[in-house]
């Protein structure tokens, strides 16, 4: 059957049975190609979108447990306050690598900040510890993360 | 910043390369001239663009285009490569637009290696001096070009920032300017290069040219390809190595809606579906059944046993300096153990994944590799054709690791395209990607030591058996039983021994060959840091004839 979501502001309708996770209607039904598939079993966060602003995986969030909730991607989450601070903070501090890993980063990052102003290094683990990165970019992403809320603070 | 080449599926009906390169040239921006390929002669001719070598394009709209003949994993190979030719080209990175090379062992071989790879750490040292050669080339005919245009005298000039300047009159001229009359310059054949004190980008902490798109989701790997009209299959290969399929019930996968085809190989199926989740939920409910051959009794500890045997027998002699046995006799302790290194996947962050559009004359591959030529003639070959009539185009890499080396999952895919009618994307779950990784090989390593009455180690006797990836990756470099990339780390140890002997033994597991084109002939490759973590070994070693723990005499 067809469902009708909304992804980054916009009404978009899939015909795709409804245990289809999110994942590939993103990816491969819509195109939108930022989201990452890793391991489709939410256990490596590179398929991390929002749904209502919190992080979820969305290889196991199925398209008919979505419903009136509103979707944003890494497409999008520039437009967001706490995701632009994110992006600029990644490349002021050069986080990625190979950079696969990283859409997921960033929006598991954008949520926690969105959340919470100030995290400290335990919020940072609590958020974070469920993106894999097989780089090994933690250090980076951890001092990113507290860069992007300075600017935050600094900003008021 | 990086342009994909991803030109028309129709734009290919007579492919070569030399069609593919100024085809795809001109949907990127101008012309490719004739000197970047094989057939060229010797001068940059063309009215157009300024293309003086295989590595830059300057278009008459100012753009310059630089083509990576090395492949972005995350090392940073985009950014320091482009540091190298814009060095020497005089033009700043924020000028520069990056392309993939596509397949060409002649323009884009790595010198340290002999072939179009990306690995053994060293795109830096193959490309230090060709690629600043590259841009100083490109520079100088530019400088040649503007000096007759003012009719002053070359050596007057001098190039910034994009431009050609001539300081005595203030003029100054856009590269883009020039390019059609650079086009038409001779090329010179030995060219300065900068010393090191005069350079402006190398040695600096540049920003990565392949950031932004990583952090917006622009960027594209080649998990990311989708050709028009592109379906995407996953797949369940034979779980015991060599075995093949013998029978699959489809009828439930047929009614998931989105599935569209399955396929059948000796060894494999796949689902063909609309998208990846109702691929998935169609291989879930295949009903397979396999012929698991000869080896489904194998184990990891019957490997191991064959490996730990093969440490007995004599090997190559990797390394002997002093007298290992004599020193060992004459010391006042000895020590004794056998370590094992186990079967490693690679686990790259992207899965293994490669989109193919079958044609039948002809075949276009998207995917992400190391080694594009390799791929591309193992392609060829699975495909049936001619390399000349298998286009591949390169992206970015979500991890190596050593395993996009390989070009398994190339030849898997194309199996399975030619089944398919359009483009397909293989896409392997991560699952299928651990099972059926090209492991790190399994190492046995018997290693004996003896101690002076002080505790000082004086004897080191280390043989190993495992398999070797050159011999089967690259046949020439494979010598007299040793080749000089399963013996690292264990011949060049951190400790000064005064007697040192190693020894190889090469056995590749039993795996038997089916008929199936992909079936593998070996099921080892490398991981990072390939015989470096025989370090590890050397550490616990160490720690052994620290430990003093008593053992045999080897």
């Amino acid at each position: 059957m067809a469902f009708k979501i909304t992804i980054n502001g916009t009404a978009r309708s899939v015909d795709v049975d409804g245990d289809t996770p999110l994942l590939w209607v993103l990816r491969d039904v819509l195109g939108m190609t930022g989201t990452k598939f890793g391991c489709g079993m939410a256990l490596c966060g590179a398929c991390t979108v929002h749904l209502d602003g919190s992080a979820i995986r969305s290889c196991i969030t199925t398209i008919d447990s979505v419903g009136d909730s509103k979707i944003t991607t890494i497409e999008a989450i520039g437009a967001t306050p706490a995701g632009a601070k994110i992006q600029k903070a990644w490349l002021d501090h050069e986080v990625a690598q190979c950079g696969y890993c990283q859409s997921g980063q960033i929006m598991s990052a954008s949520a926690l900040l969105a959340g919470n102003a100030h995290p400290t290094d335990a919020n940072i683990d609590d958020a974070m510890s469920g993106n894999i990165c097989r780089c090994g970019t933690y250090p980076r992403i951890r001092e990113a993360i507290k860069l992007a809320a300075q600017s935050q603070a600094k900003e008021g | 910043m990086i342009h994909h080449r991803i030109p028309s599926c129709a734009s290919y009906a007579d492919l070569s390369r030399r069609n593919f390169l100024i085809n795809s040239a001109v949907a990127g921006s101008g012309l490719v001239l004739s000197l970047s390929l094989p057939f060229g002669q010797g001068k940059a001719g063309g009215t157009d663009s300024f293309a003086p070598n295989a590595f830059i394009r300057i278009g008459t709209d100012g753009e310059i285009v630089l083509t990576m003949p090395y492949v972005e994993m995350g090392q940073g190979t985009y950014t320091s490569i482009p540091m190298l030719i814009a060095e020497e080209l005089e033009v700043s990175l924020k000028q520069v637009r990056l392309e993939h090379a596509p397949p060409n062992e002649k323009l884009y071989a790595n010198p340290l290696l002999g072939v179009q790879a990306t690995g053994n750490s060293n795109a830096i040292r193959g490309a230090w001096k060709p690629l600043r050669e590259a841009g100083a080339t490109a520079r100088v005919m530019l400088i040649s070009a503007a000096a007759k245009r003012w009719g002053v005298d070359a050596g007057s000039c001098h190039a910034e920032a994009g431009e050609v300047v001539h300081a005595p009159s203030g003029r100054r001229v856009k590269y883009g300017e020039l390019a059609a009359d650079a086009a038409r310059m001779p090329i010179p054949k030995d060219v300065a290069l900068k010393r090191p004190e005069e350079f402006k980008l190398i040695g600096t902490p540049a920003k990565r040219l392949d950031a932004s798109g990583k952090v917006n989701g622009t960027a594209i790997y080649g998990m990311d390809a989708r050709p028009p009209g592109v379906k995407v299959a996953t797949l369940a290969q034979s779980p015991v190595f060599g075995g093949r399929l013998k029978s699959v019930d489809d009828a439930a996968a047929r009614a998931v809606k989105g599935v569209r085809q399955i396929v059948r190989l000796d060894d494999a199926v796949a689902v063909v579906a609309d998208h990846m989740g109702a691929a998935k939920k169609g291989l879930e409910a295949l009903k397979i059944e396999w012929d698991e051959g000869t080896h489904a009794g194998l184990s990891t500890q019957d490997v191991a046993r064959e490996l730990e045997q093969a440490t007995l027998k004599a090997g190559a002699i990797a390394q002997n300096i002093g007298d290992a046995d004599k020193a060992m006799a004459n010391a006042a302790t000895r020590v004794e153990a056998s370590y094992q290194l186990p079967f490693l996947a690679h686990a790259t962050m992207e899965p293994m994944n490669c989109t193919v559009h079958f044609r039948g004359g002809e075949c276009e591959i998207w995917v992400g590799t190391l080694a594009i030529a390799r791929l591309q003639a193992m392609a060829a070959k699975a495909a049936g054709l001619p390399v000349e009539k298998v286009m591949v185009h390169n992206h970015l890499i979500g991890g190596g690791f050593g395993r996009r080396l390989e070009a398994d999952g190339a030849v898997r895919a194309v199996e399975i395209a030619k089944q398919v009618d359009g483009p397909v994307k293989v896409v392997w779950t991560r699952e299928e990607d651990i099972q059926h990784d090209m492991y790190r090989p399994y190492w046995v390593d018997r290693i004996a030591g003896g101690l002076d009455k002080d505790g000082k180690p004086i004897a080191w006797n280390n043989r190993f058996a495992g398999s070797s990836v050159i011999a089967r990756w690259l046949p020439p470099a494979f010598k007299d039983g040793l080749d000089p990339d399963t013996t690292e780390g264990a011949i060049d140890l951190v400790y000064a021994l005064p007697n040192f002997h190693v020894e190889y033994v090469r056995v590749e597991p039993s795996v038997p060959r089916t008929t199936s084109s992909s079936r593998r002939a070996s099921l080892m490759s490398w991981r990072r840091p390939r015989g470096r973590t025989r370090w590890h070994i050397a550490v616990r070693c160490s720690t052994t004839i620290r430990e003093r723990r008593p053992c045999s005499i080897w």
